[in-house]
């Protein structure tokens, strides 16, 4: 099943790249993803088609992130064919091509139960979403994608550098050397110590960058700055959650060695440190694309606390990448909306969506306010859920750093998105021909249902596969 | 067999501040292809035997470090009218002492390392260390984008080197995965690198400003 998965959006791109009409290739994005979340509906129904071979195979953690993805890639996908068509004057192939290559490599990162081949899959992500940064073809677009690929290379290469040095924990320990997951996980508490520290302090820099972790953030206010809307989200909800998947395999094997203090406070503190200096930039911010990306640099913050809280904040932990990565999609599809409208994204300029674009102005704004943490909305389970086991936990002072960090962030951002939404547009932003359509809009409606039912009331397969992977992060079978 | 061995990895960090002292960015480039075919060799030395799944190993490491990725650079660096690193931030032979200091360090600090008994002799760890600051020292401190990407690729040998300890952790098919990567990373940057020259007239990536808050 695994190489189904894995293999038949590569042969779909390769399909599309010998798709010679830049007005059908789109078609192609949202048959790859439906296709793509039944099977993945299918194998989640039947534990017997989990293993595919020694290394691939797809435990509740991976099940988890594989589900998130393909959705909203689905989402994604059938906006694409919308935002295509609008960009209609610009070639698609290598967009195309590397949505669905994204797709194939994503799942492969999710299935992958070898540490070095996972890394291989999260270096491949960043690869195929470079051209997809790049698609404008500008000055600014050029900047954004080598900081990309720059800081995104040296950030995953320490990464590598981190899984050779679990691996030498083995080693020293006079174990046979390997990357398998099952294997380190059994001999964890037999791994050398000095090593193992110095792994995991790589391992949370290097894909802590993948992840946008703050000092490390900083390609990412450009990338997604500069990106097509289409592109943020696959990037905000997509690419940060394989990167939190490989972090949460550093966690799983860490604290299986009994180091679950020594990750902790480092989790934390990497928690912490990014949603502050998100909120900082998040005040007065007046791109309102870049609010955004803080927006993500903000919430990879609370998933990296999440975690650093370990046992009673694990639940809401990962309700959260998917309330966040479902939310994200949101966001950034209604912002694309809004740029494509107004020709900027700068709030000097736009203003009054809410009446130029009544459907895209309305769930920015509900995006905005589900994101933040009000009700009913999915994220506020998963915040709230976070901020219990924080007090559970007895850590008050956390807590509290974190309940006031998420209302500056509410005040920060809520300044520039209602300068987006109110008043009155100018009369040139009113005469530009974008118009929501059913492709651009009814994507956007389907996310923002999901994030409201998941806020009402959690799916009991849903619930039933978050609560198997904290069994499974706790290592109870 | 680890005498042999040690001279390599001398060579390598020889190599090292040799890209650091030279301001050619042509020099760079042949530099750490010369350093990529050495660290190619380095798995025949270290097992001692050839067999076949080694060879297959070998074969495309050198023929990726030490050919196709110096070809693609050459070939980048054909169009751009500034050949050399000018003004880079700190001067050349500042850059080149930080990186024998860098050296020193790596050597003093794998000694304090809690190494399994068979690695104590080789300097494999060492090196891989001060390869790793010499990439870094190279991102940092220059601005010509292709001397940077140079950079990168130094850090990755560094890394390359480490492995040389685990051979038995990474199968074939991932070291090639990772190979595979390194070699689309390069081709992706090298295309952003040709548009920053077009649309820039500079490879200096001082120039790329213009997203700050």
């Amino acid at each position: 099943m695994a190489f189904l998965i894995i293999f038949f959006p590569l042969l779909m791109a390769a399909l599309a790249a010998a798709v010679p009409s830049n007005r059908l290739r789109p078609w192609l994005l949202p048959v790859t993803g439906a296709a793509h979340l039944a099977l993945t509906v299918f194998t989640l129904a039947r534990p017997d088609l989990t293993v595919s071979a020694a290394w691939l195979v797809l435990d509740p953690l991976g099940k988890l992130i594989l589900l998130v993805v393909s959705t909203l890639f689905l989402f994604c996908s059938v906006y694409a064919v919308g935002y295509l068509r609008n960009r209609g004057e610009r070639p698609n192939r290598i967009f195309c091509v590397c949505l669905m290559t994204f797709l194939g490599i994503m799942s492969l990162v999710t299935w992958s139960h070898h540490l070095g081949l996972m890394w291989v899959a999260i270096e491949g992500t960043t690869l195929v979403t470079a051209p997809l940064i790049f698609f404008n073809h500008t000055q600014r677009s050029i900047e954004a994608t080598w900081k990309y690929m720059l800081v995104g290379s040296v950030g995953i290469a320490l990464a590598l550098l981190g899984t050779f040095f679990l691996a030498y924990a083995a080693l020293h320990a006079g174990m046979e050397t390997s990357l398998v997951l099952e294997d380190l996980l059994t001999h964890a508490p037999q791994l050398s110590k000095p090593w193992l520290h110095a792994a995991f302090v790589l391992l949370l820099v290097g894909y802590g960058t993948k992840m946008g972790l703050a000092p490390m953030h900083t390609w990412k206010p450009d990338a997604y700055g500069e990106a097509p809307g289409v592109v943020g989200a696959i990037l905000a909800g997509g690419v940060t959650s394989c990167a939190f998947l490989a972090m949460l395999r550093t966690y799983h094997i860490c604290f299986a060695a009994g180091e679950g203090a020594y990750v902790s406070r480092l989790l934390l503190f990497m928690g912490l440190l990014s949603m502050a200096v998100a909120s900082l930039f998040m005040v007065g911010q007046r791109d309102f694309k870049r609010m955004l990306a803080y927006s993500s640099v903000e919430h990879m913050g609370i998933l990296a606390l999440g975690l650093g809280l370990g046992a009673p904040a694990l639940f809401g932990t990962l309700l959260h990448v998917v309330t966040n990565g479902l939310t994200k999609g949101v966001l950034f599809l209604s912002a694309g909306n809004i740029h494509r409208a107004y020709g900027s994204k700068n709030t000097e300029q736009v203003c009054g969506a809410m009446r130029r674009l009544p459907l895209s102005g309305t769930l920015f704004l509900a995006g905005f306010l589900a994101i933040t943490g009000s009700p009913p909305f999915g994220p506020f389970i998963s915040e709230f859920s976070i901020l219990n086991g924080a007090f559970d936990a007895g850590r008050m002072a956390t807590g509290g750093i974190f309940l006031f960090l998420l209302l500056v962030v509410f005040i920060g951002m809520g300044a520039t998105v209602l300068k987006v939404v109110q008043g009155r547009a100018s009369l040139e932003a009113r005469n530009t021909p974008y118009r929501d359509t059913f492709l651009t809009g009814a994507p956007i409606v389907g996310l923002m249902v999901l994030v409201l039912l998941i806020g009402l009331y959690i799916p009991a397969p849903l619930a039933g596969l978050i609560r198997d992977a904290v069994l499974f992060l706790e290592g109870q079978p | 067999m680890t005498n042999l061995l040690n001279s390599i990895l001398v060579i390598v960090l020889m190599l090292n501040l040799f890209a650091l002292g030279t301001s050619r960015i042509v020099s760079v480039i042949r530099t750490v292809s010369i350093q990529g075919v050495l660290l190619g060799l380095l798995p025949l030395l270290s097992h001692g035997h050839l067999s076949l799944t080694a060879f297959l190993a070998i074969l495309p490491t050198i023929a990726l470090k030490g050919v196709v990725i110096p070809g693609m650079m050459t070939h980048a660096l054909r169009d751009v009218k500034i050949k050399r690193e000018v003004e880079p931030l700190i001067g050349l032979q500042p850059t080149v002492i930080l990186g024998a200091l860098g050296t020193v360090f790596a050597l003093l600090f794998a000694d304090q390392l809690p190494l399994a008994t068979q690695h104590a002799g080789a300097l494999i760890v060492p090196t891989a260390i001060a390869t790793v600051l010499t990439g870094f020292i190279l991102l940092i401190t220059r601005f010509k984008a292709l001397t940077q990407v140079m950079g990168y690729l130094v850090l990755e040998n560094g890394i390359f080197i480490f492995g040389m300890l685990l051979v038995e952790a990474m199968p074939l098919v991932v070291e090639m995965g990772v190979l595979l990567d390194l070699f689309v990373a390069i081709f992706v940057i090298c295309i952003i690198v040709n548009q920053i020259n077009q649309a820039f007239s500079s490879l200096d990536t001082r120039r790329l400003v213009s997203l700050k808050e």
